[in-house]
């Protein structure tokens, strides 16, 4: 019976833990200074929008680590004895491993801005920011305006979390267009107007001079890079991107770059360490994927994996197709395969786009110029089925038969409206073809015979 | 818009208090002739009641309902008390004849109910005497105040969309003072409405013109908590409306439930009795409607002839061939989220507390236990019912028939089903008599389970485990934990509602009457890793 220690109890950890209690014996630990049980990150806007109470972002009830065997240490760690296989804590107190897994996520972006660490500012990433900002920001009485820096998913999160409460919202992004890097500009511009609906006055072009302090030590007001601009607020959002939470481990002995590096079986250059979800950085990225990927569902794969390499049965990380999933205040947005934006658009990529002339959908679905070979789809305001974008993927369908058959994917609930006869029209007339749509059927959605 | 949502509120409170206020006005007394009517329609043999009430409500004294119900109550105890005594007397004489002939002089019924018909007779002043104008106070203000409070929604609720923004941090939904407050209202008004029908006599007055139009008849009690019950479900389906726009399901499923409970549930059993037919609600199904086979119904259903042997089949199909069959084309959500009349008020009332039901693996555990009780004990009454109807003997095994429906009654069909279900809406979330006490749901849900095409699908690995399905089912399923599985949930308690998947933010779930091949896939690995691993793990 070997000691598993699992550095970090998110999505990444808590998942390898299930999956090693599964399959094995092992004594397993558990080890965060975050929070004591396991909570899904992603929810923590919804606990200050009053949507949820803390517990409700708790998977699994108190009783499920005792009775499963997984013990759960609160510690922040600060120094990995690798030689001596031990974990130092702050409080100088150790813990002995015979194999350890990093799993300790990411930490917000903070680049160099004269104030950025000023009383009321704050990332949006863990529960003491939650706390930050009912703190400082509990109504719009306490908190006149907040600004927030950096325009990617967390960003418009937290302005959604703070527009909930009625409190005035600069949102200032680099780009010439919300999150543009990923999104094709139809889908960013819609984002862009969606973003304005809710009153949030976004601000494009735009960037970080500092964060002024008032007598107190406290955020009073920031100024504008490009403009001058100044703006007072009561506190600043800084939510420009993530970094890999790694500061722990510089004198280990190991490697590391952005992140803690791994091979395919997640291994580091150490025996009996391993690292994975958002602080693990491939050596070769997989595909087209980056080498590192903060995301909920790779983290949840890394730790399904690594289980497995643990007890016994060797695995490499070997991720299907990609997806993922975001909401953008009111607008649901799916992707499936690569659509890759305009900016980072491949070499033979090209687009079908189709957008609802009144309510806020649209799909982009790319595709093999020459080949017509289906490549990915973003799909905004129509949810999509996972199963069957992934069978098409794997079939390398082309995007004739995708459209042909879209009824199939369809997962939006019983009785929406359906916009797959308008998507097909607009393509059949785009590209002179004359497809018909295939109605829906449950053989093919369950590969049933 | 804020303006008018607060006018709302006072006007809403302004009618609620004049409501409550209304209970205490009024005076009640009888005139010699009156009562002698009375006690001739009633065909009291009792010498004692006849002379005890007219000493006590034949009276110029200006009584209020409450000196007047225990008026009345008195007369009734004394009046039995002194039969009993007799019947004592001669038990321990041994005068079996002289026994016997005591038990007509009995009075027999509940003396609230006593007291409620009498009152009823009786009543002058503020509600019996204005109706319209009383209506207007305490109805017409409630529902133009509550309309004022929920329809600027459309505007301050913003762009369609989920909106459940304040939901725990508010004093109404999140088991503040205001939800207990509502919780004791609630309460009370059952209690008040099954056990002291006589207390609320003047609400009866606000409804008796719309109760003479429809059957011809004065109102009841139950007439004025089937108006309430219309009332408050279309008030609060305007709200699901606002709140759940941009969700097609949710409308027409609200639309569908509220035309159930006012057509189905309250017009037609009404108009029913307008052409002296016996008061029935079609869509109520046996064991929900747990005296459908009582001796009682059984018998004014074969006295009313044809119609009465129509709803006799009706009743008896609805339960053993549509409600099936239904559930396994549609789930048992057909009925639970489309038709019946307390999921209707759940869903319409109840829908700002679905947040409060406990999702814990214990309240699961309770929950299986005593639905079950609750559908074993309903067969088996049933069973005793249909014996003592066909034998014409009272008891069965020693044990009366008659006992074991006073117990069903209390217990289940007025302390479980009506205090409980509904008042405890505010604290233990809004199904909880569905949940723990429908034995109709209990029946649907074992056909739901295990013999049905309904599921609710999770859409590969899209699930992030954020908990906003679980946290909003009225039901208390853990959908979360199935959906960050990826696998289809198929529990037996799930309604169909549809709000876990309105609320995901990811669009993981979706309520789906698919093929019955692969509609339980229990799953280890989840979708979005390489294939082998997934093969590897099926194969285990």
């Amino acid at each position: 019976m070997k000691h598993i220690v699992i550095i970090g109890n998110g999505i990444s950890g808590v998942t390898t833990a299930r999956h090693i209690r599964k399959n094995s014996d092992h004594k397993i630990t558990i080890v965060s200074a975050e929070t004591k049980y396991f909570f899904s990150r992603t929810a923590l806007m919804y606990v200050y929008m009053g949507h949820m109470k803390f517990e409700h972002t708790q998977p699994y009830e108190n009783w499920f680590w005792k009775k499963n065997r997984i013990e759960l240490k609160e510690g922040l760690v600060s120094k990995v004895h690798t030689d001596k296989k031990e974990l130092e804590f702050s409080d100088a107190s150790t813990l002995s491993f015979d194999q350890l897994i990093i799993a300790t996520g990411s930490k917000p972006n903070k680049f160099g801005w004269p104030g950025q660490d000023l009383e009321g500012t704050l990332g949006m990433y863990h529960k003491q920011d939650l706390e930050k900002l009912e703190k400082f920001a509990p109504d719009n009485k306490a908190c006149k305006r907040a600004v927030i820096v950096g325009g990617g998913l967390i960003g418009i999160e937290l302005a959604e979390m703070l527009r909930s409460r009625k409190i005035p919202v600069t949102f200032l992004v680099r780009e010439d267009s919300f999150w543009n890097g990923v999104l094709p500009a139809q889908e960013s511009e819609m984002i862009n107007n969606h973003i304005k609906e809710h009153h949030i006055d976004l601000r494009l072009s735009t960037n970080l001079k500092e964060i002024k302090s008032d007598e107190n030590g406290r955020v009073k007001s920031i100024i504008i890079e490009e403009t001058g601009e100044e703006i007072p607020c009561n506190i600043v959002g800084l939510t420009a991107g993530v970094t890999p939470n790694i500061d722990f481990l510089k004198e280990s002995g190991i490697e590391l770059s952005r992140g803690v590096k791994v091979n395919r079986f997640l291994e580091t250059n150490i025996k009996d360490v391993f690292a994975i979800g958002d602080c693990a950085e491939q050596h070769e990225a997989i595909g087209q994927r980056r080498n590192i990927e903060a995301v909920w569902y790779t983290g949840r794969m890394m730790g399904e994996t690594l289980a497995q390499t643990i007890c016994g049965n060797k695995t490499a990380y070997k991720p299907g197709h990609w997806f993922n999933s975001a909401k953008f205040l009111d607008i649901e947005y799916q992707t499936y395969g690569w659509v890759f934006s305009e900016r980072g658009k491949q070499e033979n990529e090209a687009y079908f786009q189709w957008q609802h002339p009144t309510d806020h959908k649209c799909i982009t679905i790319s595709f093999d110029k020459n080949t017509h070979q289906f490549l990915g789809i973003n799909t905004f305001g129509i949810r999509m089925r996972h199963e069957i974008f992934d069978k098409w993927l794997t079939e390398n369908q082309s995007i004739e038969h995708v459209l042909e058959y879209l009824a199939d994917a369809n997962f939006d609930p019983e009785f929406f409206k359906l916009h797959e006869a308008e998507i097909l029209a607009k393509f059949n007339t785009e590209n002179n073809t004359n497809i018909q749509p295939k109605k829906k059927s449950w053989k093919r959605i369950f590969s049933l015979n | 818009m804020k303006l008018i949502k607060q006018s709302g509120l006072i006007i809403f409170l302004a009618g609620l208090t004049f409501f409550i206020a209304t209970i205490f006005t009024g005076s009640f007394s009888l005139k010699q002739a009156e009562l002698d009517t009375f006690i001739k329609e009633k065909g009291y043999k009792s010498e004692i009641i006849k002379e005890e009430l007219s000493k006590a409500i034949v009276t110029q004294e200006n009584l209020n309902i409450f000196q007047f119900s225990s008026r009345v109550i008195n007369a009734y105890e004394t009046s039995n008390n002194h039969y009993d005594a007799l019947i004592a007397k001669y038990d321990s004489e041994k005068n079996w004849d002289a026994k016997g002939k005591q038990f007509q002089y009995k009075i027999s019924g509940k003396p609230h109910s006593v007291s409620f018909e009498l009152a009823k007779k009786s009543g002058k002043g503020f509600a019996a005497d204005n109706t319209g104008l009383a209506w207007f106070l305490t109805f017409g203000l409630g529902i133009i105040g509550a309309l004022m409070f929920i329809v600027p929604d459309v505007i301050l609720l913003g762009k369609p969309g989920i909106k459940n923004d304040g939901i725990f941090l508010s004093a109404v939904t999140n088991r503040g003072w205001i939800g207990w407050f509502t919780f004791v209202f609630l309460v009370t008004f059952y209690i008040l409405l099954y056990f002291y029908p006589d207390f609320i006599v003047n609400w009866v007055y606000l409804v008796d013109p719309i109760s003479k139009s429809l059957s011809g008849n004065p109102a009841g009690q139950w007439f004025l908590y089937g108006y309430l019950y219309c009332v408050v479900m279309t008030v609060m389906a305007v709200r699901m409306y606002i709140k759940y726009r941009h969700n097609k399901y949710q409308i027409l499923r609200t639309t569908s439930v509220l035309f159930f409970q006012i057509v189905f549930a309250f017009l037609i059993p009404e108009i029913l009795v307008r052409f002296e037919k016996p008061w029935y609600d079609f869509k109520n199904a046996f064991p929900l409607d747990y005296d459908f086979f009582f001796r009682w119904n059984l018998e004014e259903l074969l006295a009313s002839g044809g119609f009465g042997l129509f709803i006799l089949v009706w009743g008896v199909v609805l339960t053993i061939v549509v409600v099936p069959v239904m559930v396994y084309f549609f789930g048992k959500r057909w009925y639970c989220s489309w038709v019946c009349g307390c999921g209707g008020l759940a869903e319409t009332l109840g829908d700002p507390y679905r947040q409060n039901s406990s999702k814990t693996l214990l309240s699961w555990r309770v929950e299986r236990i005593v639905i079950h009780t609750v559908l074993i004990f309903v067969l088996v009454m049933t069973g005793f019912a249909l014996y003592t109807f066909f034998t014409q003997e009272s008891q069965v095994l020693g044990i009366k028939t008659q006992t074991i429906q006073d117990i069903y009654g209390f217990l289940i069909g007025a302390i479980f089903a009506g205090v409980i279900g509904t008042g405890f809406y505010p604290i233990f979330g809004n199904r909880v008599w569905c949940r723990f006490g429908c034995p109709l749901a209990a029946y649907l849900g074992f056909v739901q389970r295990f013999k049905s095409r309904f599921r609710i699908t999770t859409n590969g690995g899209q699930c992030i485990s954020c908990g906003n399905c679980s946290t909003y089912c009225e039901q208390g399923i853990d959908v979360r934990a199935y959906a960050q599985k990826g696998e289809n949930i198929i529990r037996s308690s799930c309604v169909g509602c549809g709000i876990c998947s309105a609320v995901c933010p990811r669009g993981v779930l979706k309520l789906e009457n698919g093929p019955e091949e692969g509609r339980i896939n229990p799953t280890e690995i989840l979708l979005g890793n390489d294939v082998d691993l997934m093969d590897l793990m099926n194969k285990k």
